[in-house]
């Protein structure tokens, strides 16, 4: 499918796989229950000195046209929970151990991405925070914890397929292991207010030097903004 | 049933009393269900107009950011919200239930089962003038300040809960009020549809004999009412929060932002279908007639309808899949999501099935429902890629999303809904409709729709968000703009498309030929009386002696069986009764 966006994430192949089985399952049904119905009503058309057939579909030899197609809908229906389940479980059903851990905060209209800093630890004063740029290193598990300031958003990022209400009073877990370098979006897909659409993020991930030079960087400026935004919340 | 005869007795008496009635009695403050279901049908026709004006000014800021719309002028970022709300709401709550619900049921469900009016006339105008307060109430709420509400037709909290966050106070105060007052109306409307369906019925008329639009009607009713509660309950929480400061949807005071939601889908899902199955019932009463047959299995498609109706209630977390609720909940959600295709497949392969070998004839009503039951399936089919909760996982919140529900809702409410208006028009105004501009405005419809809706899947599947002021804003969405431009030039040309239906409209209630009793040659019961019908709806309450379906019968004299005519009537031996 060459709509969907280049896929970066070590999960979002499992997503496309199941995107792709479903395609063609539902593709062949549309396909042939269009014709159907196109070709019966070319087919079937009033002609003089035909009449119609009266059948009513009462009996069950007459429903077996119906109740077979159906069971096989079943038995695909079945076919696609099983497979779409066993990656929903992988996605979200609990990260794995993870080596880079980024709080992410939402808020009225920006994201805050939030970094540990040198001594590993949050809430203490070397943490490091980007403004709307998610840093992260390739090939490496990220761990997100998501929380919101005021109403909900959503974490949105189409090449990871990764997307994940962020509600406030909430704190919610996200995970994600990127496999190639680059600059992707990160949109917000939750109506939060007049300024929504202009809520747009960038992933940046980096080879593990150049994530560690970035965090290096951007710890010394970070404490002094920081310094800063504790000065300007005082006043 | 000495009961019935006697009620209707009664009836009958006080509608002859009823003749000499002053101008307001008769069209204003009516009791008779055909002039109710008239004011529902005027009613849901204005708010079509301006839900599809709202269509005009989302698709043009879409398709041209920050130009002037034309007609309107600059679209504003919170202005935007409040349109895209508002287009929500007033399709949904506004024209979808009063036309299929409203107008039809109150229209079609006495005169199919054979009864003089509704059950509870006085109730049935009452329940359409609190709908009018409702959309007044609605209205009123584009002129306070600060505007309409804005923060989308499903109103999460806590965007929706304190008006600091969406700069909009009253506006969404107001929006409670008039939903909250709408499903007043249509619960009163409910009551009223199902003890007609149930206890005014015809001598004659089983339950099993009941045209399958009285069903469908009766089915959304139950699946309404059953649904409805909840939210109403949410809806009183949501106003208490933002007047007096109760917290029960805002996290700083305790409360939990989840609760709305699943309060809301509680109801939401089965609303979708509260909306769709009158939009089929029209659907099947207009493809055997057109074709000439029975409809194929009509036992099947009644017991597939309140499966699938009982299944609208455990499905509604798949809205949820990513919300932030307990992940272990997605998978059973999405098998019940998943399995609800079955009976809609029953549905839809019943509706094929009775083409087959049919004698089928292309007049308006008929080429609505085909297009209809077409376009309908894509809805379908793509409602299972949002159903599996890993898919969903991408999807969710993408145009994909908006692309599904208006391939599941337009067709059942406007496809369906023409449909039935070219079907039924002649039985309301006593006179037809223009077949030309009728296949005309099908033309434009169905190719036009088709051309909004198809490229919004294809952003969707690029991931643009919904609920986007300005998709530009994204660097990413830069390469699907041009799809968006051709949505837009679409929906124009499909708003255009219905001048042709607007004009017929109007000018075949002074113009159109006189209709006879039953131009369509149909079956069930409001075919077998005067076009209108008058008041009390028959001359004689009918006796029905079969099925609504009984076309082409085997060596009868006509392809032809009213409900009300016996097998020797219709020129078969008397094997019986």
């Amino acid at each position: 499918m060459r709509w969907l966006p280049q896929n970066v994430s070590t999960f979002g192949g499992d997503i496309d796989w199941v995107f792709r089985l479903i395609l063609y399952i539902v593709g062949v049904w549309f396909i042939l229950a269009e014709g159907t119905l196109l070709y019966f009503v070319l087919r079937y058309r009033r002609k003089s000195g035909r009449s119609a057939l009266f059948n009513d579909g009462e009996t069950w030899r007459e429903l077996a046209w119906v109740f077979i197609p159906a069971l096989i809908v079943l038995v695909l229906d079945l076919g696609i929970d099983a497979a779409g389940g066993s990656v929903w479980d992988k996605i979200k059903g609990g990260p794995p151990p993870a080596t880079v851990e980024v709080q992410v905060k939402a808020k009225q209209f920006n994201w805050e991405f939030t970094y540990a800093g040198p001594d590993g630890k949050f809430g203490t004063a070397d943490d490091i925070t980007s403004e709307n740029e998610l840093h992260v290193p390739i090939n490496q598990v990220v761990r997100l914890t998501l929380t919101s300031a005021d109403v909900i958003h959503s974490f949105f990022a189409p090449n990871l397929r990764l997307k994940q209400d962020i509600v406030p009073g909430r704190t919610i877990p996200a995970w994600f292991e990127a496999t190639a370098t680059g600059s992707y979006p990160i949109a917000c897909t939750e109506l939060c207010g007049f300024g929504h659409y202009s809520m747009a993020g960038t992933l940046v991930v980096q080879s593990p030097q150049d994530y560690a030079r970035w965090l290096k960087e951007h710890s010394t400026q970070s404490t002094a903004s920081a310094d800063t935004d504790r000065a300007r919340r005082a006043n | 049933m000495a009961e019935q005869v006697h009620a209707q007795g009664i009836a009958g008496s006080q509608i002859e009393s009823h003749h000499e009635l002053g101008f307001l009695r008769r069209y204003i403050f009516s009791v008779d269900h055909k002039t109710i279901a008239k004011q529902y049908l005027s009613l849901s026709l204005f708010m079509a107009i301006v839900g599809g004006f709202t269509a005009y000014l989302i698709r043009w800021q879409l398709a041209w950011p920050e130009t002037s719309v034309a007609g309107w002028g600059y679209v504003e970022p919170d202005g935007y919200n409040a349109i895209v709300t508002m287009h929500g709401t007033i399709m949904v709550f506004f024209v979808a239930m009063p036309m299929l619900l409203g107008a039809f049921g109150n229209f079609l469900i006495p005169l199919m089962v054979g009864a003089g009016d509704m059950a509870f006339p006085r109730l049935n105008a009452f329940s359409f003038w609190t709908l009018f307060t409702a959309s007044m109430v609605l209205l009123a709420s584009f002129f306070v300040p600060g505007g309409p509400a804005a923060a989308g037709w499903t109103s999460y909290a806590p965007l929706s809960d304190n008006p600091l966050y969406t700069g909009v106070n009253w506006g969404i105060n107001l929006w409670i009020i008039a939903v909250a007052l709408e499903f007043a109306s249509f619960l009163m409307g409910g009551v009223n549809f199902l003890t007609t369906a149930l206890n005014m019925r015809a001598r004659g008329m089983t339950l099993w004999r009941m045209p399958l639009m009285v069903w469908m009607e009766i089915i959304a009713a139950v699946v309404f009412l059953l649904s409805v509660g909840p939210l109403v309950a949410g809806a009183v929480m949501l106003l208490l929060d933002r007047t007096i400061g109760t917290g029960f949807f805002a996290p700083d005071r305790g409360g939990d932002p989840l609760l709305w939601q699943h309060l809301f889908w509680f109801f939401g899902h089965p609303e979708v279908y509260v909306v769709a199955l009158p939009g089929f019932g029209v659907m099947m009463e207009v493809m055997p007639v057109f074709s000439r047959k029975p409809i194929f299995g009509y036992r099947t498609i009644v017991t597939s309808v309140i499966a699938a109706g009982l299944l609208s209630f455990i499905v509604w977390a798949h809205h949820m899949f990513v919300s932030g609720m307990d992940p272990r909940l997605a998978t059973p959600f999405s098998i019940t999501t998943i399995l609800i295709s079955v009976p809609f497949a029953i549905m839809v392969f019943a509706m094929i099935a009775t083409l087959w070998r049919g004698s089928i004839s292309l007049k308006t009503p008929m080429l609505f429902a085909l297009g209809g039951l077409a376009s309908f399936m894509l809805g379908g089919v793509t409602g299972i890629f949002l159903g599996s909760a890993a898919v969903d996982i991408y999807l969710h919140g993408t145009y994909f999303v908006v692309a599904h529900f208006h391939y599941t809702l337009f067709p059942t409410v406007f496809f369906g809904g023409f449909a039935g208006l070219y079907y039924w028009y002649p039985k309301m105004f006593g006179r037809m409709m223009n077949e030309t501009l009728g296949q005309i405005h099908f033309v434009l419809t169905f190719v036009c729709f088709n051309a909004v809706f198809i490229p919004l899947f294809l952003t969707g599947l690029a991931g643009n968000p919904r609920r986007i002021y300005e998709t530009t804003a994204y660097e990413f969405l830069k390469p699907v703009q041009p799809l968006h431009v051709i949505a837009t030039i679409a929906t124009i040309v499909l708003l255009l498309g219905q001048f042709p239906f607007i004009a017929n409209f109007v000018v075949s209630m002074f113009r159109g030929a006189r209709a006879p009793q039953n131009p369509w040659q149909a079956n069930t019961l409001e075919w077998q009386t005067d076009s209108p019908p008058p008041h009390g709806n028959f001359r004689t309450i009918p006796v029905v002696f079969r099925g609504p379906y009984d076309y082409t019968v085997p060596a009868a004299a006509q392809d032809w069986a009213p409900q009300s005519q016996s097998d020797r009537e219709i020129g078969l031996a008397a094997a019986g009764g």
